[in-house]
């Protein structure tokens, strides 16, 4: 199995850092640096108001520490809450964007212009804190989407950001949802008009950067009633020596009839073996289908982080409306994944799909973790779960703990669960056939992770393909 | 020069030899049946020669197309050509088996330093192969060997043999747990791959499937050599005789 270590070990490749001059708030955190980030960005009041109740609402708050993974405390009062690129840059074309920046884009691989043009896909890219570039706006706004930086839509549809912000995850949900609420920096906005089904796959690049700098992002999609949006969201983080906080909000309203796909690749730094150094990714998804027949899915690939610790939800409001979640977790070195989903049933004849596969490597840990409630009132509700885990090492670990709460008689909840392992009789069969030990794993596991990768766009199978090391299935047969 | 030579060949499973001195050339165009009873070493010499990491040779050397068997890695040795048909085919859930082939052979083609495959000539192949052996279609769609039946399964093994074109194919106990249509087909299938450029080592317990793939010679093994070797009739005479033959006149003459 030694092949299966190395390959377990290959090093993070996308590791750099870029040097761009940034505009930083001091670190620690206070009324004053909120109302700094909210001045920076020119916010309407309403903003810095909700801002600083979240503020004060976390401050009575306790870290939670329920969760699988042990991680050295973070002082909140050390990290710097605001960092933009010196010019807050609004340009034209690429030619006006600092070129050191689009290296680094090359160097990631985002193709930002032609490319993207060919693929179909607009690009809102966030690096650091501040959208530096836009594309297809136009286009898009044609049609009466909003597709924006969360910054924008603040500025630009107040009505439309004061209506919804909160709605999905309250600033008091939790701890790092509450604090991403007093200080989040930026994010994406997009909101599609009713009827409307958006034309191409939105797309948004997140990157950490600047050393010490903690990032909030806050992404607020909604669609209105019949309309339809595929969202990806992929992100890397440069290698570095620090831990860093990343503590996002994702939230999605689909109203009555409309659909909601977003997709996440997630591949920030994961630390050195020993796990130094790498990103703690602590997020909150949640979606409401808040109208009848509305549908949310997440579908994830994480295979970055120090620690991942995350739960993309959905709350099926609207009667036969219809939630799902697919998601892949790999984890190699000292990596944690505290995963899963929460599906809430609280209309009539809601049905949800929950496929979780996780991977531990190494001394990787795994977890599936997921909540199925059926209320009172979800008469006729289905729920469907199927977590399967597979392990590569002797040290890994993976970890299941599914709950289910049934207020409803009529309800009908099924849940799956797998173990497995690569064997050597697989292992030897691949290699009568000519296949490599290495590439022998990528297509155990990609076999294994199918479901999961056949819900992801054709962009974003490519991106986990690459991410796993693995050859994808799909050209023949 | 000889496809394969297996000379003074030891070996076996955690320093425990099973194989105690195998001495066996193949030419090309040639079809040898490896009979014996259970724990004889038949499967082991198999193993041995694909590779498997649990089996290791103790002495003697293998020659494969010229070169020193032992020497290459087990993938090595299947892009040489040589082929090993399982006795219990392996399920690799979620990878269609027409994809796993399409790997298998460009693997072999990159070791040749030939281009890969077009996605178009490989459908043609696949389509002429499953025609050739008789092979359903959907099984070439589903994942490889999941929940296939036993028969289904050594089909498959034939089918990717045919596909993979090897130059030497081991086919351990192949006709285990078929039925007599079943090994007919597989049997059909075995003899459409037989040409003058490749051999076949036919490892069987039973001589039933010999009445469909006739051997040019036959060997009966027994604790790990070769103890007898004759043309196709003595594997006739096993069938009426059976093995305790064998083994009186082996002791007889120890």
């Amino acid at each position: 199995m030694e092949a299966i270590e190395t390959l377990a070990q290959q090093e993070y490749k996308e590791g750099w850092v870029t040097d761009i001059e940034m505009e930083t708030a001091p670190p620690g955190l206070n009324e004053d640096i909120i109302r700094f980030i909210s001045a920076k960005k020119n916010e309407p009041g309403f903003l810095l108001e909700w801002r600083l109740k979240a503020y004060r609402h976390w401050l009575k708050m306790k870290e939670p520490n329920w969760q699988y993974m042990a991680y050295p405390p973070v002082d909140y009062q050390d990290i710097v809450y605001y960092a933009a690129p010196k010019n807050t840059p609004q340009y034209n074309s690429l030619d006006e964007v600092d070129p050191e920046l689009l290296e680094t884009y090359d160097k990631l691989g985002i193709p930002l212009e032609e490319q993207k043009v060919l693929a179909g896909v607009a690009v809102d890219a966030v690096f650091d804190s501040v959208s530096v570039h836009t594309t297809f706006k136009d286009k898009l706004a044609e049609l009466g989407i909003i597709f924006c930086s969360f910054s924008e839509a603040a500025q630009d549809h107040p009505d439309l950001v004061e209506k919804y912000l909160g709605t999905v995850v309250p600033y008091r949900d939790n701890y790092f949802a509450s604090l991403n609420s007093a200080v989040f920096s930026d994010g994406s906005f997009c909101y599609i008009p009713p009827g409307v089904r958006c034309p191409m796959e939105l797309s948004t690049y997140f990157r950490i950067n600047t050393a010490g700098t903690g990032q909030f992002e806050r992404t607020l999609i909604i669609a209105d009633e019949g309309s339809y949006v595929s969202y990806l969201e992929g992100c890397t983080a440069p290698m570095r020596d620090e831990n860093q906080l990343h503590a996002a909000v994702v939230e999605l309203v689909a109203l009555k009839d409309a659909q909601i796909k977003y997709s996440t690749v997630q591949n920030w730094y994961p630390g050195n073996e020993e796990g130094k150094g790498g990103v703690y990714n602590f997020v909150t998804k949640r979606g409401v289908c808040k109208g009848d027949n509305a549908k949310i899915s997440w579908t994830q690939v994480e295979t970055g982080s120090a620690i991942t610790w995350k739960y993309p939800s959905v709350i099926l409001q609207g009667d036969h409306s219809i939630g799902e979640f697919y998601s892949v977790a790999l984890t190699r070195n000292k990596q944690v994944a505290d995963t899963g989903t929460k599906m809430i049933h609280v209309g009539k004849d809601t049905r949800s799909t929950v496929v979780s596969k996780g991977i531990s490597a190494g001394n990787g840990q795994n977890v599936y973790r997921g909540r199925i409630q059926v209320m009172k009132r979800a008469d006729g509700a289905k729920n469907y779960t199927q977590s399967d885990t597979m392990l590569i090492a002797d040290r890994c670990g993976a970890h299941t703990n599914p709950y289910i709460d049934v207020g409803n008689n009529s309800a009908s909840v099924e849940h799956e669960a797998s173990t497995a392992r690569i064997s050597e009789d697989q292992l030897f069969y691949c290699k009568t056939r000519g296949i490599s030990t290495e590439d022998a794993i990528s297509m155990i596991i990609n076999g294994f992770c199918k479901e999961v990768f056949q819900e992801l766009p054709m962009e974003f199978a490519v991106e986990a393909k690459k991410l796993l090391g693995i050859s994808l299935e799909g050209s023949v047969g | 020069m000889a496809l394969l030579e297996i000379k003074g060949l030891r070996g076996g499973i955690r320093d425990q030899d099973i194989i105690n001195g195998i001495d066996l050339t193949i030419n090309r165009g040639e079809v040898h049946a490896i009979m014996g009873p259970n724990g004889s070493g038949k499967s082991t010499l198999g193993k041995i020669l694909a590779g498997h990491e649990e089996y290791a040779e103790t002495g003697g050397t293998v020659r494969f197309n010229g070169k020193d068997l032992f020497e290459l890695t087990p993938e090595e040795r299947a892009n040489e050509g040589m082929f090993l048909a399982f006795q219990y085919p392996v399920e690799i859930p979620g990878v269609s088996n027409a994809y796993f082939l399409r790997a298998a052979l460009n693997e072999r083609l990159k070791y040749r330093g030939e281009p890969e495959i077009s996605a178009g000539a490989f459908r043609r192949l696949l389509n002429k192969k499953m025609e050739q052996v008789d092979m359903d279609p959907e099984l070439a769609r589903r994942p490889v060997n999941e929940d296939f039946s036993g028969g289904e399964k050594k089909r498959n093994e034939i089918f990717h043999m045919a596909v993979l074109e090897p130059t030497l194919s081991i086919l351990d106990e192949t006709d285990s747990g078929l039925d007599i249509d079943a090994m007919r087909i597989v049997a059909h299938g075995i003899n459409q791959q037989r040409t003058a450029d490749n051999a076949m080592i036919v490892i069987t317990h039973y001589q039933r499937l010999l009445d469909y793939v006739v051997p040019d010679y036959v060997h009966v093994m027994y604790q790990g050599r070769i103890v007898k070797s004759g043309m196709k009739d003595l594997a006739l005479e096993l069938e009426e005789k059976g093995y305790e033959w064998i083994r009186e006149e082996v002791e007889a003459a120890g």
